[in-house]
């Protein structure tokens, strides 16, 4: 039992640190199920979103500060299905990556330019000292951030609205159209142009919620842009459609590379956290090309 | 008026095939290969040479190598980094611990590492593409920031973690002046461009892009996609394994792994979407485009007398390089090289108007 403590105190710290990737895979496949784009710009959309957050609320109530942020990703939102997407309709799937790329350069050198780029404290009022749970049944108990606690509970409630708002909303039901067949979609009168901007909207939205609770962890700043480089692992272990399957794979991923990192990390130099996810999500790959849960892929010619 | 093939008759297969058909064509390339070889060097302060020219034909090297991957077999890569990385790691073990090879044997082992370490992380693409195989690549290109980092017999157990290049020795010609090295790059720039240009002329090309128009009626007609993926692999990273090496070896001296982070991949992949993917002159351009345009960004608003701080050069820069490449892709996602291409097409005509 001595042991068991600090091990679960570890995947306790992943699975918390692993629903932070899961806010961000969640944007990944929201974008994904209903245009197809694979959106490499989620994570400057994160960065974007806190820093109009962060700096927003130093002359404005934080809820207004919030109610802006909201809009102006909604504005972002429509900026790139306009200027971005919709020129680039009908291309072939790795074009649409690779401008989403052009999309993370330019939000990356705009939101810095215009917000600042120094490191910025984002405080949401939560305790920042740590919990020590359970200290009855271990020695010193366990150790566990609020933050982190926060995160985990917002990303549930998230899921579920969600879930929700795609099953038993009539937007939802045109989503969820639109996601299997454009043209069937479009062919029963639902605006695809409309779709979208709801969609890469509320990715916009789930991008601030992750931006929120990356940066009262780390500070909001540049590296957050890289927090997407840690979500696409989580997203290709749990599937590019499946919303489940990107909380799962982040919890995979979030425990799986401390566990790694507490067990064999030590004996080959330690820091692999760095490339965990990665290998392990190209692991899955060779076995399940489609991830844990995703759509089979169907070729046709 | 200017760029006429009127009256120019190919009369042999030899001549079929030239890469270079019309007497245009030969003699721009003439021209352009005597300024880079003979002008530049007459000219160019070692400024120019340090800054810009070296770096410009390395990199273009980089992009060739990307280019046959993408722009040839259109297998995306945000690893080439990595394996410029591996190349550059490699001859640096290689001159360390096998003094008695020769340098240039060095830099061919280098690459053939390289290209051996492409095939591996090449291997998932049998099975899955496109997005998939960008993720797939992310990992070659973390897992060797990870390793030459943290893996200290790589860097000799330097405490820093940064290594220094020996001498470029070849065989008694010692290169160490910006000219010499200058020399160096352009000759590796030019039998690069002529090997990658031949091969996709051949049948390997040809096979590679067949897989990328449509892989499956690729198969169908008989190309194996696990040799033509692969293949396009091996030759990508050997290439981009040599560019690394001389990026390490020519242009840096010495140099940490940061060197060869994931943003050099990116700028490898913007050079190759800016230039053109699937032409080699396009990866020249985009090198070129991509080298010039930080530099020019830097002084440029001085020259105007606006004044602008460090950082917000570089978030323009960022800004900038975004905009370019959507809108390329959004307007020519065929590059610089297609402008070129549209341009040679208007002069044929020029000054009439038809």
């Amino acid at each position: 039992m001595a042991e068991l403590g600090p091990v679960l105190e570890v995947l306790l710290g992943g699975l918390m640190s692993g629903v932070l990737y899961a806010l961000v895979a969640l944007g990944f496949v929201l974008i994904f199920k209903a245009s197809g784009v694979f959106n490499f710009a989620q994570g400057a959309m994160v960065l974007f979103a806190a820093l109009s957050l962060v700096r927003l609320a130093e002359w404005l109530p934080f809820p207004i500060a919030f109610l802006v942020t909201i809009i102006i990703m909604i504005a972002v939102a429509w900026a790139i299905e306009r200027l971005v997407l919709r020129p680039l309709v009908g291309q072939h799937g790795l074009i649409l990556f690779m401008a989403t790329i052009g999309v993370t350069f330019f939000l990356d050198g705009f939101g810095q330019t215009i917000w600042g780029s120094n490191v910025y404290q984002l405080d949401l009022g939560i305790p920042a000292s740590p919990w020590f749970l359970l200290e009855s049944v271990f020695p010193g108990g366990l150790l566990v951030s609020p933050i982190d606690v926060f995160a985990a509970v917002i990303a549930g409630a998230l899921v579920i609205a969600l879930s929700i708002f795609f099953h038993s909303t009539k937007i939802g039901r045109a989503l969820r159209a639109v996601a299997d067949d454009h043209q069937a979609a479009q062919s029963v009168g639902i605006p695809l142009n409309r779709i979208w901007l709801i969609v890469w909207s509320t990715a916009g939205i789930v991008a601030l919620v992750a931006g929120m609770a990356w940066g009262s962890k780390l500070g909001v700043q540049f590296s957050l842009s890289l927090v997407a480089l840690k979500a696409l692992p989580v997203l290709i272990l749990g599937g590019l459609t499946s919303i489940p399957g990107a909380i799962v794979g982040g919890l995979v991923v979030g425990a799986g590379e401390k566990l790694a990192e507490f067990y064999i990390g030590p004996a080959i130099g330690g820091g692999i956290e760095y490339w965990f996810a990665y290998v392990l999500a190209l692991a899955v790959l060779l076995v399940r090309p489609q991830g844990l849960f995703g759509e089979k892929i169907i070729e046709r010619v | 008026m200017i760029y006429r093939e009127t009256g120019q008759f190919r009369t042999s297969y030899a001549e079929d095939q030239a890469i270079f058909r019309l007497r245009q064509d030969k003699i721009g390339i003439a021209v352009i290969l005597a300024i880079a070889w003979v002008g530049i060097p007459l000219l160019a302060d070692e400024y120019l040479l340090r800054a810009i020219l070296i770096p410009f034909l390395i990199l273009s090297v980089g992009a060739i190598g990307l280019n046959l991957l993408l722009g040839y077999c259109g297998q995306i890569s945000l690893g080439t980094g990595a394996f410029m990385a591996i190349g550059a790691y490699a001859a640096y073990n290689l001159a360390l611990r096998v003094p008695a090879l020769p340098l240039l044997l060095d830099f061919f082992l280098a690459g053939l590492i390289a290209a051996a370490v492409g095939v591996l992380f090449g291997l998932p693409s049998l099975r899955i593409k496109g997005l998939y195989l960008a993720v797939a690549t992310l990992a070659a290109q973390f897992f060797a920031d990870w390793a030459f980092l943290r893996v200290p017999w790589f860097t000799n157990y330097t405490p820093s973690g940064s290594v220094t290049a020996p001498a470029l020795d070849f065989f008694g010609w010692v290169v160490d002046t910006p000219l010499e090295k200058y020399w160096l790059c352009l000759a590796f720039a030019c039998l690069t461009a002529i090997l990658a240009k031949n091969l996709v002329r051949s049948r390997i090309g040809r096979s590679w892009m067949a897989i990328r128009d449509m892989d499956i009626a690729a198969e169908i007609i008989g190309i194996r996609p696990m040799t033509a993926k692969l293949s396009a692999f091996a030759v990508s990273s050997f290439v981009a394994g040599g560019a690394g090496v001389l990026w390490a070896f020519v242009h840096l001296g010495s140099w940490e792994p940061l060197a060869f982070s994931i943003d050099m991949s990116f700028r490898l992949l913007f050079m190759v979407i800016i230039g053109g993917m699937g032409s080699i002159l396009g990866s020249f351009l985009g090198a070129a485009f991509i080298t010039v345009l930080p530099i020019f960004l830097n002084q440029a608003p001085a020259l105007v007398g606006i004044q602008l701080s460090t950082a917000m050069v570089s978030h323009l820069e960022f800004m900038i390089f975004g905009a370019l490449i959507v809108l390329f892709l959004i307007w020519e996602p065929h590059g610089l090289a297609r402008l070129w291409q549209i341009g040679k097409e208007k002069m044929r005509l020029w000054p009439f108007p038809y």
